[in-house]
Formats: C-alpha cells, structure tokens, sequence
C-alpha cells in the first residue's frame, strides 16, 4: 500500500506573527517558515506504517510556492520515499484555500493510487480544519479526522479520535483519509545523515494547471488584527479577596 | 539577538535544515534536561545515543566512518546550536568527541577507525582527549607522561588533569613522551588507550562551572597499550596536537558569542519586561547602551569566525595567517562572552545572581573558555609569532 502525505509549508510556530500595515494579512516576508506541525505528525504515522510492514512507500506532496520544495525535503529526510511539489503561487503571500488544495490533491490520489492518506488535522497558519474532509468527499473515501491512534488492519482502519470531552473510536473501510492530532504520535527529528540522503530522492516537479485546478481564491479576506494586547492585571491581597474578585468576574 | 538570513556563501540549504531540526531536537531534548542534568554532574548516556542519531558526532567525518561529510560551517551550525541551552558543561561533555576523535578519523590505523572512531561517531561510546597534565597544559612540549616500548606493547605511566568527559569515556586519545630521549615537542605521540585498562585510575574533579561535564584527574599505572593503538606516527603526536587545536578553537568561539548570545536574548527579555521607576528597563539609556554594546561585539565575534571559516574551507589565506586569525578570534569570542554575561548578570541585578537564569550559570563558565583549548596569553603569543611580530 503507498501512503500520499500532503504537507504545507507554514510560517514557524516559534515566529512572532506580524500583521502586514495593510491589514491584508500577515507578513511573510524574510520570515522563517517550516512544516505544519500537524503535517509532520501525519509523516511520521505514515513512516511507522512503513516500518511496521504495513505500506510499501510513502509520498509527500505539498502544494504551494517553490520554496515548498524545503518541506518536501524535511519530509524526505524524516524518512518518506519520494515526493510531489504542485507549484500553485509565486508569491509567498498567496494561500491556497482548502478547497483548490483537496481538487489537486483528488487528482494526484488518482494518479498514484494510495490506500490511504494522512494529513494534518489544520495547518497552523489559517487553522481551517478542512482539507482532509473536503478530499474525503470528492473521493467518496471514508474519513478519520482528529486521530490520535491509528491502527490499519486489511480493508478496514480503526481510529482513535480525539472529540470534545474525551475519545471516541470508530472502524472505517479503507480506502480512507486520516487527519492527525497532535497526540498521534511525536515526529522524529530529520538527522544530517538522512538530510543528505534525501537530496538523492526523487522530487517531480507540477504545477496547478498540469491537473486543471483553478486555484483562484474564493475567499476574500476582509480584515486582520493583531490579537488585543492583554491587560495589565490587579495584585490582590487575600485568598478571600482572590475569590472575590473571581466572583465578581464570574469566573468561579 | 537579531536574526540575520542566512549568508549563502557560508550556509547551504543542509546547513539550514539541519539548523532547524537540531534547533527543534535541543529545545525539546536538551534544554528542558539542563538543571537535573547540571546537578548530577554527568550526562545520561543515552543522550549521546540520541545526538549520535542526529549525527552530530559525524558532522564533519567522512561517509565510510558513519559521518556526513559535512564542511566546518556544518560543526559551527552545531555548535551554534548545541549552545542554546546555555550551559557549556553539556557541550563540553557532549563535544569531547570533537577533540577526541579527530586524531584517529585523521591519522589512526583501518582497526582503530573501526573500533574506535566509528562507535563514537554512532553515539555507542564517548571519545575524550587527554593532553593537560598536573604539570602543566600550556606548555605541551614539556609533558612527561611516558609510554616505554615492551615488546608489541607500551607501557604507559603518568598523570593527566582536567580530563572532560574523563569519568564516562571509554576511549582517551592520550599523548604521550614515546622517546624519553628527545626533549620537547619530539618525542611526543598519541595512543589510543580504553577506558577499562588495568592501571587507569579516574576521579571526579568538582569546578565553578560547566556542572554537567564529568571533568577528571587520570593516572596511568603501568597500563599496558598494544603498540597498535599508536595513532598516526611514533613523534608525530605534538603536530597532530596543534592541527586538532585549530579546529577546536574555532568551535570553542562559536560557542563563546552564542553562549553571549544567550546572556544577551535573556537580559533584554528583562529589561523589556521589568519595570523600574516607571517605565521599562530598556528605556533606562545606560541599559539600552549596555545591550547595544553586547549586540554589538557578538556580532563582531560571529561575523569573524565565519570569515575565517570560510577563508580556511577555500584555502585562501596562509597557514600561519589561519592561525593567528583563528587565535585572535578565540579572544575576540571569549572576551565578548565575558562581556556580555557580565552586563547581562548586571541588567538582571537581584535575579542574576540567582540559580536558575541563563546569565548566573554563563558567568560561571566564562573563565573555562578563555583557559581551555589554549589560554588568552597563548593564543596572544601564538598570533605574534605566526604573523611574525
Ligand atoms: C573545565 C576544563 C576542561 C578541560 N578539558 C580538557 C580536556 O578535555 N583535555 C585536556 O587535555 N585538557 C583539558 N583542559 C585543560 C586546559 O587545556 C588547560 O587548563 C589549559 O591548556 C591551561 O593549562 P594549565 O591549566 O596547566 O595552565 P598553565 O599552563 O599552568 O598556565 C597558567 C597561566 O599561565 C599562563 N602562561 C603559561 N605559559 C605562558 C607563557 N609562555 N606566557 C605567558 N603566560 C603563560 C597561562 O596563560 C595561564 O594564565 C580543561 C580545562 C578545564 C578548566
Ligand atoms: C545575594 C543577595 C542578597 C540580598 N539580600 C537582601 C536583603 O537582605 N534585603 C533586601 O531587602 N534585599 C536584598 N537583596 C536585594 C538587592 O538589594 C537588590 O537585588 C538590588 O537592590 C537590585 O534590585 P533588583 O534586583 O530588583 O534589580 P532592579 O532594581 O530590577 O535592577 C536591575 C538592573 O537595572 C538597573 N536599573 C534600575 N533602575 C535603573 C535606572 N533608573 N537607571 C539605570 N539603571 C537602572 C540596576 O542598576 C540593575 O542593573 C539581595 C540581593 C542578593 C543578590
């Protein structure tokens, strides 16, 4: 079985986030970007599957700018077998929303005839939490999102998935979409020997149009602001004046 | 410290995505270790394992060995990085290997690579370098440890000091007087001797810093070496010894100005957060000055040593130049280490003096580096008389 892992390349979880002046969006510029965090979970789950006996070859694709061909060689040097760079936008600036990500991803599973695919829950950067479930529904697979435990077993899958007030675990038929949770499980760190390694690994090169996907946004940002800045606190005196306070705020 | 896009010429995409991955591993799997690793005045070995596994121990060693073959702006990635979890002592025990092993990757028979340089490289066995003895470090050609020559083996007696990784290693690169006879730098050779010889007594020295580094006093009691553990030529030990030096005084001033670096991203933190007489630190002018100055001579000391790495990889410049330069540099990256745990302590008053801040422990461990891996006054008189002075 071969594994299709799609990865975004996403401003750095350890960056502070600046607004761009014009409200436009947020300011990528000279900035350092890196993996979706939820993405590199979902590479790993599909390499233990691979070091388990159960997928023959796992493939990452990322769609986006050219520098995306970085990530794809992170992915590469954590231990994925080859990879596909859909080059959608010149300009870094430009996201490409869920819905072009899931059409262009629909046509490579057809070109590559996964049994499966493993993608982050949400990237950080937008946080849309749609991508896997947009593809599941143009395939018609079945769907596992939120999962923290994976176990693949023949035609079915069962997921363990992380919802609201606890864990619910289901069965599903493969062919399936998986999307990671951040307990799934903890990535391994690209080593220099396999960041070597991976430079001798196949990377095809596509663009948008060579699957006949539109990527013209869809959605037009309105606005964004910075969050409020948080408000200097109180010191108070007493556990009793503590509780007061809490009280009067409805906080207990 | 502000960050600066990586200077092409020095930096190709492997540098950088190795940067990021060991930045990631030392954030999660160092850093967050350092206190109890700091009291148990030695480091875990599977920690070795888990570096050896990034392929820090192989950066700059060739393929056939289990390195990567990386050049040397690959050791300062390491370095840099290594050094953000602001204690020295972890790096020192986990650098010792850099010092240790290059003598065998460089000169050491087909068996010792094998044996020896492989495993450490792999992060299986911890490598230590033991030239300093009681009777002085500065002055190499005067060691008196003295291996005699008794059939296919040698026989080892003598004393070595402030051994890093002296404690948990398992094999010392060791020089030695080969040639009682010959006075001086002549006579010198280096053995390979393991750490379970007969004979071979270790203890445990307490320091000012660098707490998570098992530094030792040795003494060789009649140990009995093979001859075949003699790494490189019999004589050969002392220019061997000062080629090693080179490459660890470079990696010694990267670590000095990120160590800086360290002091100077936690002190502005504070200044820019504590309030005193109305208004934040920072806006006192004589702290702003203070950081300015600290920025200021880190990136001196930074841009310097990429300067000579780069010179050096593309053998541009003589090699008495290299070395002059690469001593200057030792001082330039020390003193500014110096400097800047000095202001940093300052700018942190009350809480610098106090355990648990970056700044209190960097203070501590200023010193080593000016002393270890050749002193201010040797660098000082090594400059003068490579360029001649
Ligand atoms: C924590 C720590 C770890 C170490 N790890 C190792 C290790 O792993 N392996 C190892 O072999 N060594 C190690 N060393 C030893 C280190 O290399 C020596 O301390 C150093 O070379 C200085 O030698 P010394 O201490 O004998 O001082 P000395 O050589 O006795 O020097 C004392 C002082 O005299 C000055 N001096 C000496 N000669 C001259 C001169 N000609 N002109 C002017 N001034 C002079 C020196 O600069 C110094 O200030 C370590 C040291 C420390 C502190
Ligand atoms: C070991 C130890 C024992 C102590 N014992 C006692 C004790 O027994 N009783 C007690 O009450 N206190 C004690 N102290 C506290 C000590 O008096 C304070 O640490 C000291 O007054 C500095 O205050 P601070 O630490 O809050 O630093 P801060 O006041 O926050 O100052 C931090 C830095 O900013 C600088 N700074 C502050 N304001 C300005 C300004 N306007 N312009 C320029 N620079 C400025 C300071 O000079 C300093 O470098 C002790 C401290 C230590 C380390």
């Amino acid at each position: 079985m071969k594994v299709l892992v799609p990865v975004k390349r996403v401003i750095d979880y350890n960056v502070k986030v600046r607004v761009k002046s014009d409200g436009s969006g947020v300011d990528l510029a000279n900035v350092k970007m890196s993996m979706n965090p939820f993405d590199e979970i979902a590479v790993e789950e599909a390499i233990r599957l691979k070091e388990a006996g159960k997928a023959d070859e796992v493939i990452v694709v990322s769609i986006g700018v050219k520098q995306a061909q970085e990530t794809l060689r992170t992915a590469l040097a954590m231990g994925a077998d080859r990879a596909i760079l859909v080059i959608a936008a010149d300009d870094v600036h430009q996201d490409i929303e869920p819905l072009a990500v899931a059409k262009i991803l629909k046509a490579v599973v057809e070109a590559e005839g996964p049994g499966l695919v493993i993608a982050g829950k949400q990237a950080i950067d937008n946080d849309m939490n749609a991508t896997g479930q947009m593809l599941s529904a143009l395939l018609g697979w079945s769907q596992g999102t939120f999962a923290s435990e994976l176990d693949v077993d023949g035609d079915t899958a069962v997921i363990t998935r992380e919802v609201d007030g606890g864990l619910q675990t289901i069965k599903i038929k493969m062919p399936a979409i998986v999307t990671a949770d951040l307990r799934l499980n903890e990535p391994r760190y690209a080593s220099l020997p396999n960041i070597m390694k991976a430079k001798k690994k196949p990377l095809d090169e596509k663009t948008a149009a060579d699957f006949g996907v539109d990527v013209t946004p869809r959605l037009e940002i309105v606005k964004t602001t910075e969050p409020a800045a948080r408000s200097a606190g109180i010191k108070v005196g007493s556990v009793d004046e503590l509780v007061a306070k809490l009280k009067e705020v409805g906080a207990v | 410290m502000f960050e600066l896009s990586p200077n092409t010429h020095y930096f190709s995409e492997d540098h950088t995505a190795f940067r990021h991955a060991l930045r990631a591993f030392v954030d999660k799997e160092i850093t967050p270790n350092v206190p109890a690793w700091e009291d148990a005045g030695r480091m875990p070995r599977e920690i070795f394992k888990k570096i050896g596994d990034m392929g820090v121990q192989g950066v700059i060693c060739p393929t056939n060995l289990g390195g990567s073959n990386g050049d040397f702006f690959m050791q300062i990635v390491v370095s840099e990085e290594l050094s953000r979890c602001g204690a020295g002592g972890v790096c020192a025990s986990l650098g010792s290997h850099s010092i240790g092993n290059p003598p065998i990757v460089n000169h050491g028979s087909d068996d010792l690579k094998t044996r020896v340089a492989m495993p450490v490289i792999a992060g299986d066995k911890i490598s230590a370098l033991a030239i300093t003895e009681p009777g002085g470090g500065s002055d190499v050609g005067a060691l008196r440890t003295n291996a005699v020559r008794d059939g296919d083996h040698f026989i080892v007696n003598g004393e070595k000091t402030f051994i890093t990784s002296g404690m948990q290693a398992d094999f010392f690169t060791v020089a030695v007087r080969t040639d009682a006879q010959k006075a001086g730098h002549g006579g010198i050779s280096f053995l390979m001797i393991e750490g379970d010889t007969p004979g071979l007594g270790r203890t445990q020295l307490k320091k000012m810093g660098w707490w998570a580094s098992d530094t030792a006093h040795l003494t060789f009691d009649n140990c009995r070496v093979p001859v075949t553990n003699l790494i490189g030529q019999e004589g050969e030990g002392f220019k061997n010894a000062m080629m090693n030096f080179n490459a660890e005084r470079l990696t010694i001033a990267s670590q000095a100005y990120s160590f800086a670096e360290v002091c100077y991203r936690e002190a502005l933190a504070w200044a820019q957060d504590r309030q005193a007489f109305g208004k934040p630190l920072s806006q006192q002018q004589v702290i702003r000055h203070k950081l300015v100055d600290m920025a200021m001579k880190i990136d001196a000391a930074k841009t310097l040593t990429y300067d000579i790495v780069y010179r050096h990889i593309h053998k541009m410049d003589p090699l008495n130049v290299h070395i002059a330069r690469t001593s200057m540099a030792k001082i330039t990256a020390t003193d500014t280490m110096q400097f800047c745990a000095d202001a940093a302590v300052q700018i942190l008053g009350g809480m610098g003096y106090m355990q648990g801040t970056a700044s209190e422990r960097i203070y501590r461990e200023t010193k080593v580096l000016s002393i270890g891996g050749g002193t201010d006054e040797i660098m000082r008189n090594l400059a003068s008389s490579q360029l001649g002075i």
